[in-house]
């Protein structure tokens, strides 16, 4: 079941088209990815969700109804380019972002109170935002867009501008968030993070989706029955055996044990592989490489490129 | 609606709890009732310099101790002096300056010469031609053979004061002195175009530290871009309302404190039989009456202010202010909106200080001549007349002219307010290069 699902979404700037018609579905509970290179329209499509801008055609659906003006109460967005007041102290901003988002003064003390325990910044209340370092800051963010516990939660580059340090304990928050049921969308460039997180990515470039879906599915299909076999012996005796059946790509020995990485034939089975393999040595390590989103982001965008040109 | 309020009162309470702010309220009115005060303050001290002029006639001895002193002025009458040998050291003599009598005086008006190094101050001048005046006029009657002139002279002596009153279309009658309907018109002109000013740049620099500071987008992900422009304009609104309403309280408690202050015991001076002091030719009753005069002018000051129509005035500068404030704010807003830092600007201001400009110089000519068609037009024009109008109605503005003006600044405050939204939610979000006016025009056509 999805939480929300955005059909055909068309936004035309004045000078360039920056979403053609796209398409993303996002089950609910799900870390759904947003990928895609620099300008390739993923802050416009934020916005549109985050109704901050209209989409000149397409069907936005929350919930299952069509996404109106209330259901911003149950969305929280942390934007790419996001700052606060400088001037104003950080007890009283959060208070003030809080209650626009609907909570009462109240409610609204009573849960930062909460998170500013949790990341050990209650210091900070009656601080001046200047005073802040932009980590901090960040933090400060971070906390007024779950404040008031939405359904669907939407963070544009949550990481950028955070130490190793803060960026595992934001992910743990995200992935804690997950598990009490908040269904989360975010844009990164980090692949890492996206292996990490996300159940589900939609890869859009130049306006257009190039990949979506469940994450596992994708890197399957981008699989190229490669393996990789780490053993003890001798690796021409190995190469006897099989040779007919694969390819070798690669060959390096790395402490006295042999690695190679090899492809099969579309027909192998594993099974059979490691049946013959058996026989030619000690074998201490059989892996499937699966490539990695990195590889496949680039490896996309890339064939895309290509095939405009020609 | 709620959140809008929510938005009024940070824009509200994070600008009144500013340090500038308490400054400038408490400030201004100490302006203002110097304005007022300072005049009357002059008024009743007097230049106590004692200065002698020397009198000197090609001649004739017609005004020998015809031209009286007063307390600090001296008259000495310098016989067989010639004008060429004093011209040069009247100073060192310790003169402040010569005055020079021809013989043809009584034909020839400007056959009078007061030399001195300084200008001299109108009521030296006054004094002067006032006293030669009487004695030229004493010299021709006297060719008419009256019996008893000096008698009848001092009888007809008479000082004469005009009260001007204006009467309203229902026949009631005020007393008003131009002067200060000249000094009100004068203030509140001025008054509006410099609020307009400081408080639609504000509404500006609001939006583009919301903008560079990047807190905006934060902001409408919860709440409309127009709700978020109208709750700032209105929460500066009221910012300006509440520094307005201290500005009057404090103004009005320094008047009366000083009111007490200067006029003490008028009516002690007063009381006595007026006729009394004149009829006797003492000179302690004559410095009593010159001193009366005075007071009594002072008194008039406060009694015409009394008079001034106060609630009419205040009522509609608070409506053209807001009125005018609202009209400009939108577009401060939107230029706000365009811009990424304050110095580009510059460019988009152009289009709000011409008209503000204009109505300014306009309302300067409205302080000299408040009936004159142009007056009349650029009173009714929005985007001049809170200015223009303001100026007029201290001097009275008939009821029809004062509804189309504010209906007409209703109507357009209205439409830059629906103009200047489409500016702004397209701006607010958009980073790194300045747009031309070209492409302003291109936002204004966008569909959302």
């Amino acid at each position: 079941m999805e939480l929300f699902k955005a059909q055909h979404i068309v936004k035309q700037f004045a000078n360039h088209l920056a979403l053609d018609q796209i398409t993303v579905s996002v089950p609910e509970g799900s870390i759904y990815g947003l990928l895609g290179p620099n300008g390739a329209g993923k802050t416009t499509l934020i916005r549109i969700i985050n109704q901050i801008t209209a989409p000149d055609s397409g069907e936005l659906f929350f919930k299952g109804n069509k996404l109106k003006s209330d259901d911003i109460y149950d969305i929280g967005y942390l934007p790419e380019e996001r700052g606060l007041y400088r001037k104003m102290k950080v007890g009283e901003q959060s208070v003030y972002l809080a209650r626009l988002k609907g909570l009462s003064r109240q409610d609204a003390l009573k849960k930062l109170k909460v998170w500013f325990e949790k990341f050990e910044i209650e210091a900070w209340w009656d601080k001046k935002v200047e005073e802040l370092s932009k980590g901090m800051q960040q933090k400060v963010q971070f906390i007024i867009t779950v404040l008031h516990e939405p359904k669907l939660l939407i963070f544009d580059e949550p990481f950028t501008g955070f130490d190793p340090i803060n960026v595992k304990i934001l992910k743990k928050e995200i992935l804690k968030l997950k598990d009490q049921g908040a269904t989360i969308i975010f844009s990164t460039h980090d692949m890492g993070s996206v292996e990490e997180l996300c159940s589900h990515i939609t890869l859009i470039n130049k306006a257009r989706t190039l990949l979506e879906g469940n994450i596992d599915e994708i890197r399957k299909r981008y699989a190229s029955n490669e393996y990789e076999i780490g053993f003890e012996g001798e690796a021409n005796l190995l190469r006897a055996t099989l040779s007919s059946q694969y390819k070798i790509l690669e060959h390096k020995k790395v402490n006295g044990q042999s690695i190679v990485r090899i492809k099969f034939q579309d027909s192998f089975s594993t099974n059979d592989i490691l049946k013959s393999l058996l026989q030619s040595g000690k074998i201490v390590s059989f892996n499937e490489i699966v490539p990695g989103m990195n590889d496949i982001f680039i490896r996309v965008v890339q064939e895309e490129k290509t095939t405009k040109r020609t | 609606m709620n959140k809008v309020s929510i938005i009024i009162r940070r824009e509200y309470t994070t600008r009144v709890k500013k340090k500038s702010f308490i400054i400038m309220t408490l400030l201004a009115p100490l302006f203002m009732a110097a304005m007022f005060i300072i005049p009357v303050w002059v008024m009743t001290r007097k230049d106590t310099d004692e200065k002698t002029i020397a009198v000197i006639e090609d001649g004739t001895e017609m005004f020998k101790g015809k031209i009286p002193g007063t307390k600090y002025l001296k008259f000495e009458y310098l016989e067989n002096v010639n004008l060429q040998e004093i011209k040069g050291n009247f100073g060192e003599l310790g003169y402040y300056g010569i005055l020079h009598i021809s013989p043809k005086v009584t034909y020839l008006p400007s056959a009078i010469q007061l030399l001195s190094h300084k200008q001299p101050p109108l009521d030296i001048t006054g004094h002067i031609s006032n006293a030669i005046e009487k004695e030229i006029e004493r010299i021709k009657l006297l060719t008419y053979d009256i019996e008893d002139l000096d008698e009848i002279l001092k009888e007809i002596d008479t000082d004469v004061k005009i009260q001007t009153i204006k009467i309203s279309d229902t026949g009631e009658e005020k007393e008003t002195s131009t002067g200060i309907a000249m000094g009100l018109a004068y203030i509140s002109g001025i008054l509006i175009y410099m609020l307009t000013f400081i408080f639609g740049a504000q509404v500006m620099r609001g939006v583009i530290e919301e903008k560079t500071s990047r807190i905006v987008e934060i902001i409408i992900s919860s709440i409309k871009p127009f709700q978020l422009m109208m709750g700032k304009i209105i929460g500066i609104a009221l910012v300006g309302l509440t520094q307005f309403f201290f500005w009057i309280l404090i103004t009005f408690i320094i008047i009366s404190i000083a009111k007490s202050v200067l006029i003490p015991d008028i009516s002690a001076i007063t009381e006595q039989p007026l006729t009394e002091n004149i009829l006797s030719s003492s000179p302690v009753g004559q410095t009593q009456v010159s001193e009366i005069q005075e007071m009594t002018e002072i008194q008039e000051i406060f009694s015409t202010l009394g008079n001034i129509p106060w609630l009419t005035i205040i009522f509609s500068f608070i409506f053209y202010f807001l009125g005018g404030y609202l009209l400009y704010a939108s577009l401060f807003a939107s230029v706000g909106a365009a811009v990424d830092n304050e110095t580009d600007t510059q460019q988009f201001m152009m289009p709000i200080t011409i008209p503000l400009l204009i109505g300014l110089f306009v309302a300067m000519g409205a302080f000299q001549n408040p009936e004159s068609s142009i007056v009349f037009w650029f009173s009714l024009i929005p985007l001049t007349s809170p200015i223009v109008m303001m100026a007029r109605i201290p001097f009275g503005v008939p009821f029809w002219e004062l509804g189309l003006s504010m209906i007409l600044l209703i109507l357009t405050f209205i439409g830059t307010t629906w103009l200047a939204a489409k500016i702004y939610r397209t701006g607010i979000l958009l980073y790194g290069k300045k747009p031309s006016y070209k492409e302003i025009w291109k936002w204004l056509r966008y569909k959302n």
